[in-house]
């Protein structure tokens, strides 16, 4: 049936924003292993949504999310996207609308970092014109500068700007579903910090159901829109919002991870302009933080400083109301209590 | 052998790749260089000599042409023989899961090079017969393994997450094997394969015993009928042919290597 295939890809395909990703009671037992590596793995991703695999290694993160364009062939269960059974479809021509990003880049040596990247709309037969107009434009989007870089050698590239070069090159042809395994794994934390801000505001742009596995979680929480915490087997032990997940881990496993300061992760989430602010007149010193700013950032000055109060000011840089230690608090605790009634809500209405 | 082999592993620091580039480059000189001087020191040589008539019947222009073309003939149609059949053989074992078949294919392989060269040059000819066609098989023979092992080390040595990240983006596996896999692999290939001409040159001296011609004749002329500057003919023509061959590989090999690897 190779027509049905192709339309379904063709479908799968014009949804550059993103598609649904369901994988039902999906299993993997490898060769020659009694025990499998993923057990009845069940999870819907929404499109659009960045979803975050996190777990210990060696819990099955990496063979879950390449059951998803048959990297790894499931041992059981199914996955549909876009309501289309992906064993249903060639896996090259599945493949080539699913973007790949690998821990290891795979980066191919042999080519120039503009051929590399032009390897997906080559194999979609795009023009040549169309697809040197994409090199281009996907180079400044990882900023690296079409001129400097596009005629360069994989090697000739520092590990962050190769890791660069894995995104744009996953981003090619617009596909509506990437899938990322540690994609920043591999740098510096500084490197590491700035590629996840411009990946942030790449996702805001271009809105792909994303699978994002990393170990890391406080890079989990910054990124991701849903976090699955996984254990052994692949197991979900919690699946929700970063900020659900810090203010109510489901159990003892999750809070392990979480680790130390889960208060402080959960300001990090939280913007000023969320908390009841206190009067203007209040603070005294000269010290400002902006209404976009994070609880997280507001809480550092307060302790840097010493003050009592800080100003917060808006976009426009006026002055409009003073932080203190214990609104800080205060709006902690209210965001906990809005949570629950969101969660409560959503109990009742399932 | 192993020299050419370890050529192509060097390593990959920006200032051992400068220096290395400088030594290849005289490398690449010398080679020349010392093939002209020695055949130039040759021909001086002979011009001093009082040549009987023996040692005028070969030599003479016209014989060294005709034994160094059949010379050439068979190395050049024995390595692209060796290329067509081995580097197909050492993809396809290199694909196939089973240890045996490639234990197997490789022994085989192992068998027709450590057999001395001599005896499989005469077996074959006992078991089969004389002439050009039964040299030629003796040396594809003889010089097979070293490209189908060349081809299997070639693609084995690829970062298995360069294929993965090109089956991921959708290649099929012949797509990867022809975009990704063997351009890669082409240095080691090449590296084999010149291993395989620089033998052929030499086996190829042997070809005389079984009427199939070359230089092997000067030499084995030379020795029958103690006339040493025949001897020494022979021999430097087939020391300068090894040389000049193994130059000219080296050349194609850097030509050739990707851009980029
Ligand atoms: N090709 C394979 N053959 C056999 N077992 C494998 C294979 N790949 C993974 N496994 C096993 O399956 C389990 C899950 O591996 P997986 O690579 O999915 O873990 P992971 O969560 O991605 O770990 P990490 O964080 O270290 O990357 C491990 O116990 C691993 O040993
Ligand atoms: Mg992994």
């Amino acid at each position: 049936m190779p027509e049905s295939t192709d339309t379904a890809l063709t479908q799968i395909a014009s949804r550059t924003d993103g598609a649904r990703i369901v994988l039902d009671r999906v299993s993997k037992v490898y060769p020659g292993q009694d025990a499998p590596a993923v057990e009845e793995f069940s999870m819907v991703a929404e499109p659009g949504e960045l979803i975050m695999f996190v777990g210990p290694s060696g819990c099955g993160k990496t063979t879950t999310m390449k059951m998803i364009n048959r990297i790894i062939e499931p041992s059981s269960g199914s996955i549909t996207i876009d309501g289309r059974d992906i064993l249903s479809l060639d896996p090259s021509e599945l493949r080539r609308h699913i973007g790949y990003v690998i821990q290891q880049i795979g980066l191919f040596p042999h080519m120039t970092i503009a051929e590399n990247i032009a390897v997906v709309p080559k194999l979609l037969g795009w023009t040549k014109q169309r697809t040197a107009d994409r090199v281009d434009e996907l180079l400044q989007t990882v900023q690296l500068d079409p001129g400097t870089f596009a005629h360069r050698y994989p090697r000739q590239l520092s590990g962050g700007q190769q890791q660069r070069v894995g995104v744009a090159r996953a981003l090619a042809a617009d596909p509506p579903v990437m899938l990322m395994d540690e994609p920043f794994g591999a740098t510096d934390p500084i490197t590491r910090e700035k590629l996840q801000a411009e990946f942030l505001r790449l996702q805001e742009s271009i809105g792909k159901t994303i699978i994002f596995v990393t170990h890391d979680f406080d890079e989990a929480i910054r990124l991701g829109d849903r976090i699955a915490v996984l254990s052994e087997r692949s197991q979900i032990e919690q699946f929700d919002t970063p900020a659900a997940i810090l203010a109510e881990p489901a159990n003892d496993y999750v809070r392990s991870f979480i680790g130390q300061g889960a208060a402080l992760k959960r300001l990090a989430l939280i913007p000023v302009e969320t908390a009841v602010l206190g009067a203007a007149s209040a603070a005294v010193d000269h010290h400002r933080i902006a209404t976009d700013d994070s609880l997280r950032d507001a809480l550092d000055l307060l302790i840097v400083t010493g003050a009592p109060a800080i100003g917060v000011v808006d976009r426009s840089g006026t002055l409009v109301g003073s932080l203190t230690v214990e609104r800080i608090s205060t709006a902690l605790g209210a965001d906990a209590t809005a949570l629950a009634a969101t969660r409560s809500d959503e109990g009742r209405l399932a | 052998m192993t020299v050419s082999t370890a050529t192509t592993a060097i390593s990959t620091a920006s200032a051992a790749r400068r220096t290395d580039r400088r030594i290849r480059i005289a490398r690449r000189a010398a080679t020349p260089v010392i093939v002209v001087l020695s055949l130039g020191g040759l021909l001086l040589w002979l011009s001093t000599l009082e040549l009987d008539s023996i040692e005028q019947r070969t030599l003479n222009w016209d014989y060294i042409f005709l034994r160094t073309g059949e010379h050439l003939n068979l190395t050049i149609v024995a390595s692209i023989l060796v290329a067509v059949l081995a580097i197909p053989t050492g993809i396809l074992l290199s694909r196939t899961r089973s240890r045996f078949t490639r234990g197997f294919v490789l022994g085989l392989a192992n068998v027709g090079q450590a057999t001395p060269a001599v005896g499989v040059v005469i077996l074959l000819a006992i078991i089969w017969q004389t002439g050009y066609t039964t040299a030629l098989v003796a040396l594809v023979i003889y010089s097979f393994l070293p490209v189908l092992r060349n081809t299997m080390i070639g693609l084995e040595q690829i970062d298995p997450f360069v294929k993965e990240s090109a089956l991921g983006m959708g290649m099929t596996s012949g797509q990867v094997l022809r975009r990704i896999e063997l351009p890669l692999a082409v240095p080691v290939i090449l590296a084999g394969l010149r291993t395989s001409l620089v033998f052929c040159v030499g086996v190829a001296t042997i070809a005389t015993f079984i009427n199939a011609g070359g230089l092997g004749d000067m030499i084995v002329n030379g020795l029958k009928l103690q006339r040493f500057p025949v001897l020494v003919t022979g021999a430097v023509l087939v020391a300068s042919i090894a040389l000049l061959i193994d130059w000219v590989a080296s050349v194609i090999e850097d030509v050739l290597r990707p851009k980029g690897v």
